[in-house]
Formats: structure tokens, sequence, C-alpha cells
């Protein structure tokens, strides 16, 4: 099953531990997160359910093509990393 | 236990000024430090605070506290329906569409005494969200969000357009007069089924010939209502102040303002019509104090004549400035606040004549609001 891990600034507003989930795209994968943890998808994603512009998505250290749709592939025993992009102030 | 407070929401969170006798404030921190506070209500009907985030990485969140913003819970944030096809394809047919999607809430306003629970929330990009339920759901007010005039509207000092000012008639609940940055001011008399624009009068000198008289391109930066004459209102416009005295069906400059008729904020006096406050500077390219100088302004005969306020404030050079939620006067009329992005805090007790300093150390200040202590 993918595992998922979350940038640990995301910890400073809501628990978001590992998870490993099932699914064969970042999409579904990540649905698997946030259906036992609904507050963490808008954390994520945006209004239109695309990925917010300052975060990222790797899979097995690749930035992930779709951040709209999110239909890159996972394996079985892939890593998806939830990061944020950097800004300043 | 203090009488009265001021709730001031900056850009690395939220702090509480507490007053607990005339000329007596303390002022500590009260959560969310090191994130930016975009605005903050305090809900006379029940006590209940709420604050709103924008986090940027991790988008706009809402909180509320029941215990006068000593613990909180983040609750539903307002967001956008998914886009059909549809309404997917008719944005593409325009060059700089409004996307779907929060990226600051820059206004909320109680319902009415009447409607316990509604909340008004004012988004950039330009979409108005309800609540019933004290913000635990909101909805986009479609009414308003697929009028065709919102397709002209534009931003001003942000990439869209935004509702920065939500006032609801004490009169009538069901009347809410909005303002938008860049959209004109408009109204509804009907709990928002229908829309009207009501800028009227209003002009703007940014704008070529042809669409300067247009009410629906019009930069209010802040209106304000006078609470107990709520026909009068009073706009803070990109290129100078405007006052209605027929709730908002025609505006009139008020070329008076001193010592410039730019600035972002106004505060309506909440009980005396003729009476009103500003933070001038110099007007668009520029915004700083005028001379370097900061100071507040008055009217208290409808506009003929502004007094300079300055007693109290920084004799210069100061370049401080104010946005526009960032002056807000308690319901008696005589206490002020007032919060720069500079990140220094004034209160006046005698409606203006003297300020005294809180802080000139905080954070850019976005919003100050009084709360009831």
């Amino acid at each position: 099953m993918p595992r998922v891990v979350f940038t640990s600034n995301l910890a400073r507003h809501l628990a978001c531990p590992p998870a490993e989930v099932s699914g064969a795209t970042v999409r579904v994968a990540l649905e698997a997160v946030f259906a036992a943890n609904p507050r963490l998808e808008r954390y994520v994603l945006d209004d239109q359910g695309g990925l917010r512009t300052h975060v990222n998505v790797f899979v097995d250290g690749e930035l992930v093509r779709d951040a709209e749709g999110l239909s890159d592939p996972v394996s079985p025993g892939g890593e998806i990393y939830v990061l944020q992009a950097l800004a300043g102030g | 236990m203090a009488e009265l407070s001021v709730l001031v929401a900056t850009r690395k969170g939220l702090f509480v000024a507490e007053r607990s006798r005339p000329g007596e404030w303390s002022l500590a921190p009260r959560g969310f430090l090191g994130e930016p506070v975009s605005m903050v209500l305090e809900d006379p009907r029940d006590g209940a605070v709420y604050a709103a985030l924008n986090l940027g990485h991790f988008g706009v969140k809402l909180h509320r506290s029941a215990d006068s913003a000593a613990t909180w819970t983040e609750i539903a944030a307002p967001a956008y329906p998914k886009r059909t096809d549809e309404e997917k394809k008719a944005d593409e047919a325009f060059p700089k569409p409004a996307p779907w999607s929060v990226q600051q809430i820059w206004s909320l306003a109680t319902g009415g005494a009447d409607e316990p629970g509604v909340l008004w929330a004012g988004t950039i990009p330009g979409g108005l969200f309800r609540s019933a339920d004290r913000g635990d759901s909101w909805s986009l007010v479609r009414s308003l969000w697929d009028r065709e005039e919102r397709r002209k509207w534009f931003g001003g000092g942000y990439d869209h357009a935004g509702i920065h000012s939500i006032l609801v008639d004490p009169r009538d609940s069901r009347h809410v007069t909005i303002g938008i940055s860049c959209g004109g001011v408009w109204e509804t008399r009907d709990g928002g089924e229908t829309w009207s624009l009501c800028a009227t009068g209003m002009f703007a000198a940014y704008m070529p010939d042809s669409e300067r008289g247009d009410p629906n391109i019009q930069d209010p930066h802040l209106i304000a209502r006078c609470a107990e004459a709520p026909d009068v209102l009073w706009a803070q416009h990109h290129n100078g102040v405007f006052r209605t005295v027929d709730g908002a069906a025609s505006w009139y400059e008020v070329p008076a303002a001193a010592p410039s008729v730019f600035g972002f904020a106004v505060a309506a006096h909440p009980k005396d019509p003729e009476a009103a406050w500003c933070v001038p500077a110099v007007k668009d390219e520029c915004r700083i104090p005028v001379d370097g100088r900061f100071v507040a302004s008055r009217t208290r005969d409808g506009g003929k004549t502004f007094e300079v306020l300055s007693q109290g404030l920084p004799e210069g050079p100061a370049y401080d400035l104010v946005y526009r939620h960032g002056l807000a006067v308690d319901p008696s009329g005589d206490v002020l606040a007032m919060g720069s992005t500079t990140g220094s805090l004034w209160v006046s007790e005698d409606g203006g004549d003297t300020w005294q300093s809180l802080s000139a150390h905080l954070p850019p200040i976005y919003a100050v609001r009084f709360g009831a202590g």
C-alpha cells in the first residue's frame, strides 16, 4: 500500500501522521487519507479539488505532473510526499 | 474584567487590547501567532468571536471562539462550489477570469438581530457567502456571483475583485449593502435573492472618460453606515470621499476631505449622521501620509469641512498607512481604534481629539474591531 507523508509544517495546524492507504493514483490515495481526516483536505487542495498553488506533491521523489487532476500513478510500495513550496515573510 | 476591547487582526496573529477603565488599556496576543489573520469579528448576539486566517500555503481558514478569544475551534471556511464544464467554458471566454477558489476572507458581518446564527463573508475573488449556522457551513450567494456585471469587476490592489464591506440595515435584515473593489456598491432588499447596483454618483478618475461614471467599476475602498441614521453612508473611494443620504440611491463627492482625499479607511459616527472619520494619505501611486506627517481627520458637518486630528499621533516623520479595515469606532461614537501597516495601534476616547499609543511595534495591522470586553 502506498505511504503518504505530510510536511511537518502542517502539523502546526492539525494532526496528519503518515498513513498507509490503498490507491493506484495520487488522487485516490489522498482521498483515502481525507476520508479519515476530513479537515486535512482543504489544507492540501483548493476549492476546485486541485493542488493548492503553494503545495507540492512528490511521488517517489518526482514532482507530480497533474496538479489539477492528480492522476499520477502510484505503485503499491510507493511514497507520496506532500510538501509546501517555499515563501518569504 | 474588561469593559471594552479592540480585536486586532495582524499579519502575524490576533491581538486584543482591553480597557479596564477609561484611559487604562492592556494589550496581549490572543492566538494564531505567526499566522496572517485577515479579519476578525465579534458577534454581539451570542458573544462568539470569529477569526479568518490566510495561511498562504494551506489556504483560507476560519476559527470560532466561544470564550472571548481564549480558545479556538476551526470551523468551515467559505468555499466555491465545483465549477461545471459549462461554467469553465464560460470563464474561458474572458481574459482574466476569477478563480473559483477563496483567496482571502476580506470581510465578515453578522446578520441582523432577528437572524441568530446568520453570518456574511466577503471574499477575494469577489464571492459573497452566507452562513445560517454560525459558520458551520457556508453557501456562495449565486444570485450575485452569476451576474453578468461581475465579468467587468477587477482587482484593486489584489489580482481579483473583492468584497470588503458588508452592511446589514439595522431596520431590515433583508437589506444588505456591499462594497466591492473594484465592482461598485450593490444592495439586496430581499435577503440576497436579487441584487442591484447602487453606486450612482461615484466617478472613477482612473478610468477612460467613457467609463468614469459606470457604477459597476467604481472602487470604494470602504463603506460605512451611520447606525442610527442608516440612510447615511460614507465611502472612502479611490479618488475621493463620497456620501449618500438616501440609502445609496445616489452618492455625492465630499471634496473638502483634508489634508487629502485619498485613503482607505472611513468610520461613520454611529449616532451623528453628520460625523465621520478618515485617515488621509497621498494618492494612489504613493500611499504615504501627506508631508510624512501621519494624521486622521474628522467631519462633524456632513463633510462640508474636515478637522485634522493629530494630538497624540507621531509628529513625524511617520509613514504609517492605515488599511481599509484599520479604523473602527465603538457603539458610543466616543472611542476610536486605529492600526497601521507599520504596526502602530492607537485609541482615542474623545472622538479623535486626542490619541493614545498602545503599541508601535505590532505586526502590520489588517483590521481593528470593537468587542464587548
